[in-house]
C-alpha cells in the first residue's frame, strides 16, 4: 500500500530538498515536580539544495544532534517540536515531517537514510549482517528474495566490500568495514537524502580517508544530499560544499566551505577554525575560554557572549539576527570584524 | 643519566581461539624504549586500534603483565609490585588519564569527591582545610579553581573541562609520570587544544614526563618531543617528532602522515579525492 | 530526607497510595499495645460471635476478639518478615558486591554456596530446623533460619551489577585515585544497587511472610502467639469456614493482602525515585 505524499504544484530541479523553517524543538521534563525545558533546537531555518553535501558543526551539546533527529522526524518525548516546520521534497512531492506520519514511514529508507556514530547502532550484533539489509530495505525494492539478494550484492561490490561479509556476524569485522557497510545499508535504496552524524568519529586516519572517499563516491554517484554532523572542521573541509555552525542549539553562521575557512565572520567560527592544529606547524593554539552554554537556561541576548573576545554590552542584551552577509548568513552584531586566521 | 621508564624487549601475546585450535596473537612485539628521570619530555605514541599502544599503557601502570621482557620504573620491575603499600607508592609516582571523561567519573559523584580522595590518600592530609588547600593547588595548575568545581557532577561540564579535572587529580600526588591515552579523542576538536598545551605546562613547570597515546597525528606533531609510531604490535618508527612526524620514512607511517587531514579544504580535498580516484581505479581493475 | 518523602508524596501517586495503605495497616498493629486483654488469652469472651458494634470484628471459636487479635497477629508477623529481610539484605549485599568485584577464587567460591543454597528446598529445610529445635524453637531462631536461605538469588543479582561497574572507567579511575575497596563498595558502586537491593527487599518481605504464614497454617510454629498464620490455623482446627465463622479467616486473609499491596506499591514508587537514571534525569544529566 503507496502512502500518499502530497502532490506538488509547480517542480523544479532547482527545489531545495530540504526546508527547515523556524524550527524549535524543546526537552520538556516534568519529573517528581522538577520542570526543565532544555531548549536543544532553538528557532533555525535552513535549506539544503539536491547534490550537496551540507556540513553541520559545532561542540557536543550544542544540540547538532537534537536537530538531527528533529529533521529525521526520530523525535521521542520528552523532546518535541514547539514550533515551525521541516519538510522535505523528494522528487517533486512535498513531504511534512510532522504532518503526515504514514508518508514519512513509507519514505524512510527510500527517500532518506542514515548513517549514525558506532555502526553497531545499526547493526543487530545477534544477527547476520545480510538481516540487516533484509530488515531495512527490503520493502522498499519490492523484489524476489533473490533479486534482492543480487542487487544488494552489486551494491556492496560498487563500494569495494566482499559480497560474503553478508554470512558474517558484526563483531568478526573491523570498526572500518562495518561503517563502510553501514553506509552500504543507508545507500542501497538509493536515496535522495542522506543524515551521517558523527560517521567517522573515533576512527582510525587511514579508515576515516577510506570512508570519507566513499562517502564521496556514493554521493557523486547518486546525487543525493547528505547532511553530514562532526565537530571536526578538518572533515567538513574535505567533503562539505556549504558548512553551517550551530551553537547552544541557534545557527550562527552559514556559507560555502572555502569562504568560511578564509573568511569567517562569527567570532565562534573564527575560533572553530584557529584552534585547529596543523602538522608542520608548532605556533601556538589557544582554546576556547569559558563553559559551553547550559541549554536549560542559556545566556542572555547572544548566547555566546560570554566566551566572545568581541562581545559589547549589547551582546547581552539582544539575539543578533541570522542575516545574509557575504557568501552566506551570519548572526553577529560585529560580523566581518573578526581577523582572518 | 637514571631512567625514570625503561621498556627492555617487552612484548605481550594473548591465546586466541578455542580448546582445539589455540594460536597466539602479538598484542605487543619486542618494545623498547627509555624515558630519562632527569629530562622531563612528552613522548608519543602513535598508532592505529589494535597496534598495541593501549596495551602498552596497561603494561606501564601494571594492569597487566608483559609475557616477555621487562618494564623497570626507577630501576624496579614493575611486576613486584604487589603489596598494597607498594603499590601506592607506585601510584604516587605513576598516574593515568582516561580516554572518555564522562566515563571517568561516576555520574552519581561529585567532582570533588575524586580530588579529596586522592589528597586524602596519597598526601595523608586530615584536616578539610589541607584537602581543599592541596585540591585547589592543583586546579589552579590546570587552569580552573575549587571554587568553580565544587559540588559539581559530571553532566554539568564539558568533556575537556573533565579532562582538565582529572589532569589536576593526576597531579595532587606529585607523579613524575602521566600516562594519557587518548586523552583527547573523545573532546571536541576545538576544545583539545587547552588539554594539549596543558601537556606542555606540566613538562616545563613541574617537571612531569607525559606518555601521551593517540591516533591523531596533528596534536601529535604540535606537542611531542619524541614519538614512536606502532603498527600491529611493532614499532615502525621512533625518534624526534617534527622529523619522524614530518617526513616520515616507513611506507606505513607515510600513508599515515599523507591520511591527516589539514585545516584547509584545497588541501583536504585533494586528500581524498585522490583517494577516491585510487578507489575507483581499484575498483575498475579488480572488475575488469 | 523529609523532602524526599514530601516530593514523593506530592508527585507520585503510587507512592501515596502505598504509604496511606501500610500506615493504616501499621498503625493497626501497633494497636496491640493497648489492648484491652492479653496476646495469648483464650476463652476470655463469648466465642464465635459475629460483627457487631461491641466486637467490631466478630469473636474467635477460641473466645478471642478478632479485632486485637488481628492486630497482635500482624504486628509479629511483620516483625517477622522485617528481620528476615534486614538480615538477608546484609548478606545478599556483602557476598554479591564482594563476589562481583573480587572476582576470580573468592568469587568461585561464594558463588558455589551460593547456587547450592539455590537448590536446597526450603520449607523442607525449615520444617527440618523445627523438628529438630522443637521445644527450643522461637520466632528469632526461625526468622534467622528463613534469613540465611532467602539471600541468594539476590545475591546473584547484585554480583551481576556490580560486575558490571567493575568494568566501567570510574571504577579503575577511583582506584587510581586512592580510594580502597569498601570505600569503592560503597561509594560508587552501592547507588547503583541499592534499587536492586530495594526491590528485592520488598519480595523477600512478601517471601517472609508468606513462609511464616506457611508454616503456622502447617502448624509448625508457636500456634500460642497470634500470628496471621496462627489465626488460619487454628481457624482450620475449629473449621470455621465449614461452620461459618467467616470473620476468623476473611478480616486476617484481607488485611494480609492489602499489607502486600501497600508494601508493593512503596517498593516500585521508591525505586523509580532512586534509581540512577530518574535520579540524573532530575539533576539535569
Amino acid at each position: 500500500m503507496q502512502a500518499t505524499l502530497k502532490p506538488d504544484v509547480a517542480t523544479s530541479s532547482a527545489e531545495p530538498v530540504l526546508r527547515v523553517e523556524d524550527l524549535k524543538a524543546y526537552y520538556q521534563m516534568n519529573y517528581f515536580g522538577v520542570t526543565r525545558e532544555v531548549r536543544a533546537v532553538d528557532d533555525i531555518t535552513l535549506t539544503i539544495q539536491r547534490n550537496e553535501i551540507y556540513g553541520i558543526a559545532g561542540e557536543s551539546s550544542s544540540g547538532k544532534s537534537s536537530l538531527i533527529k528533529t529533521i529525521a522526524g526520530a523525535i521521542r518525548p520528552p523532546l518535541r517540536v514547539v514550533a515551525g516546520s521541516v519538510r522535505f521534497d523528494f522528487g517533486g512531492r512535498t513531504l511534512d515531517v510532522y504532518d503526515d506520519p504514514e508518508a514519512m514511514r513509507a519514505a524512510r529508507w527510500r527517500h532518506l537514510s542514515y548513517v549514525m556514530q558506532g555502526s553497531m547502532n545499526v547493526l543487530n550484533p545477534v544477527r547476520r549482517v545480510k538481516h540487516a539489509f533484509h530488515d531495512f530495505a527490503v520493502r522498499h525494492m519490492g523484489l524476489s528474495p533473490s533479486a534482492f539478494r543480487a542487487r544488494v550484492e552489486a551494491h556492496l561490490e560498487q563500494i569495494g566490500l566482499d559480497p560474503q561479509v553478508l554470512e558474517a556476524y558484526p563483531h568478526q569485522l573491523s570498526g572500518g568495514m562495518r561503517q563502510r557497510l553501514a553506509i552500504g545499508l543507508a545507500t542501497v535504496c538509493e536515496p535522495e537524502f542522506i543524515i551521517a552524524d558523527e560517521p567517522t568519529t573515533a576512527l582510525d586516519v587511514l579508515v576515516q580517508q577510506d570512508v570519507l572517499a566513499l562517502i564521496k563516491d556514493v554521493q557523486m554517484r547518486l546525487g543525493s544530499s547528505i547532511i553530514f554532523v562532526t565537530h571536526d572542521m578538518t572533515v567538513h573541509a574535505a567533503i562539505a560544499d556549504r558548512i553551517g555552525i550551530i551553537y547552544a542549539g541557534r545557527l550562527v553562521e552559514e556559507g560555502p566551505t572555502q569562504a568560511m575557512f578564509e573568511r569567517p565572520q562569527h567570532p565562534y567560527t573564527a575560533h572553530l577554525i584557529a584552534s585547529l592544529p596543523r602538522i608542520g606547524d608548532t605556533t601556538r593554539r589557544q582554546s576556547l575560554p569559558g563553559k559551553p552554554p547550559n541549554l536549560a537556561d542559556p545566556p542572555s541576548g547572544c548566547r555566546f557572549h560570554p566566551r566572545c573576545p568581541l562581545a559589547v554590552a549589547k551582546c547581552a542584551s539582544e539575539s543578533p539576527p541570522l542575516l545574509p552577509r557575504g557568501e552566506g548568513r551570519v548572526a553577529c552584531w560585529r560580523a566581518g570584524e573578526v581577523a582572518a586566521a | 643519566m637514571s631512567a625514570l621508564l625503561q621498556l627492555d624487549h617487552v612484548g605481550r601475546s594473548y591465546p586466541v581461539g578455542g580448546l582445539f585450535a589455540r594460536g597466539k596473537m602479538q598484542a605487543v612485539k619486542d618494545l623498547s624504549f627509555t624515558l630519562d628521570a632527569e629530562r622531563p619530555e612528552i613522548f608519543t605514541i602513535v598508532g592505529e586500534s589494535g597496534s598495541g599502544k593501549t596495551t602498552t599503557a596497561r603494561m606501564i601502570l601494571g594492569n597487566e603483565v608483559p609475557t616477555s621482557g621487562a618494564i623497570r620504573f626507577l630501576g624496579k620491575d614493575v611486576t613486584t609490585i604487589r603489596s598494597r603499600g607498594d603499590r601506592l607508592a607506585f601510584m604516587a609516582k605513576v598516574q593515568p588519564i582516561f580516554q572518555n571523561p564522562f566515563e571517568a567519573f561516576n555520574p552519581l559523584t561529585t567532582l570533588d569527591f575524586y580530588l579529596f580522595s586522592t589528597a586524602r590518600r596519597f598526601l595523608g592530609l586530615k584536616t578539610r582545610g589541607e584537602i581543599d588547600a592541596a585540591a585547589d593547588k592543583a586546579l589552579q595548575h590546570v587552569g580552573l579553581s575549587l571554587a568553580e568545581v565544587r559540588g559539581r557532577y559530571s553532566h554539568e561540564l564539558s568533556g575537556g573541562q573533565l579532562q582538565r579535572i582529572a589532569v589536576a587529580r593526576a597531579l595532587i600526588p606529585g607523579p613524575k609520570l602521566i600516562v594519557a591515552d587518548e586523552p583527547v579523542s573523545m573532546v571536541d576538536a576545538s576544545l583539545r587544544m587547552s588539554i594539549v598545551n596543558l601537556f606542555r605546562t606540566l613538562r616545563d613547570e613541574l617537571g612531569v614526563t607525559i606518555i601521551y597515546i593517540t591516533h591523531d597525528l596533528s596534536t601529535a606533531y604540535y606537542i611531542s618531543d619524541r614519538v614512536i609510531i606502532m603498527h600491529k604490535g611493532a614499532v615502525i618508527e621512533a625518534g624526534e617528532a617534527r622529523a619522524v612526524l614530518g617526513h616520515p620514512s616507513q611506507d606505513y607511517s607515510r600513508a599515515l602522515r599523507n591520511a591527516v587531514l589539514p585545516p584547509d579544504p584545497v588541501a583536504a580535498r585533494r586528500i581524498i579525492n585522490e583517494r577516491l580516484e585510487r578507489r575507483r581505479s581499484g575498483l575498475a581493475e579488480g572488475a575488469g | 530526607m523529609f523532602s524526599i518523602l514530601r516530593d514523593l508524596l506530592r508527585f507520585n501517586v503510587e507512592f501515596l497510595v502505598g504509604f496511606v495503605l501500610t500506615a493504616l495497616i501499621f498503625l493497626f498493629a501497633a494497636a496491640h499495645f493497648f489492648a484491652p486483654y492479653p496476646d495469648t488469652a483464650i476463652y476470655l469472651l463469648p466465642p464465635d460471635m459475629p460483627p457487631s458494634a461491641e466486637f467490631w470484628l466478630g469473636t474467635t471459636s477460641r473466645g478471642q476478639d478478632v479485632f486485637w487479635q488481628m492486630s497482635a497477629a500482624i504486628w509479629n508477623t511483620m516483625t517477622f518478615g522485617l528481620v528476615v529481610m534486614i538480615l538477608s539484605r546484609i548478606v545478599a549485599l556483602a557476598v554479591g558486591m564482594l563476589s562481583g568485584y573480587l572476582g576470580g577464587k573468592a568469587d568461585q567460591a561464594l558463588m558455589t554456596i551460593n547456587d547450592t543454597l539455590i537448590a536446597l528446598p526450603n520449607i523442607p529445610i525449615l520444617l527440618l530446623v523445627y523438628f529438630v529445635m522443637r521445644d527450643q524453637m522461637t520466632w528469632p531462631l526461625l526468622a534467622v533460619t528463613a534469613a540465611l536461605l532467602g539471600w541468594n538469588y539476590d545475591a546473584r543479582l547484585i554480583r551481576s551489577v556490580t560486575l558490571s561497574l567493575r568494568n566501567r572507567e570510574f571504577t579503575r579511575h577511583a582506584v587510581f585515585a586512592g580510594m580502597s575497596v569498601p570505600q569503592v563498595l560503597v561509594r560508587q558502586h552501592l547507588p547503583y544497587v541499592m534499587p536492586v537491593v530495594f526491590f528485592t527487599a520488598m519480595n523477600n518481605l512478601i517471601w517472609a511472610i508468606g513462609l511464616e504464614v506457611t508454616l503456622s497454617v502447617l502448624g509448625f510454629s508457636d500456634v500460642n502467639r497470634p500470628t496471621v498464620g496462627g489465626m488460619i490455623y487454628w481457624a482450620n482446627q475449629h473449621q470455621a469456614a465449614v461452620s461459618g465463622i467467616w470473620w476468623w479467616l476473611v478480616f486476617p486473609i484481607v488485611a494480609v493482602v492489602l499489607l502486600f499491596l501497600g508494601l508493593f506499591l512503596l517498593a516500585i514508587s521508591i525505586n523509580e525515585y532512586i534509581d540512577p537514571r530518574s535520579r540524573l534525569s532530575r539533576m539535569g544529566g
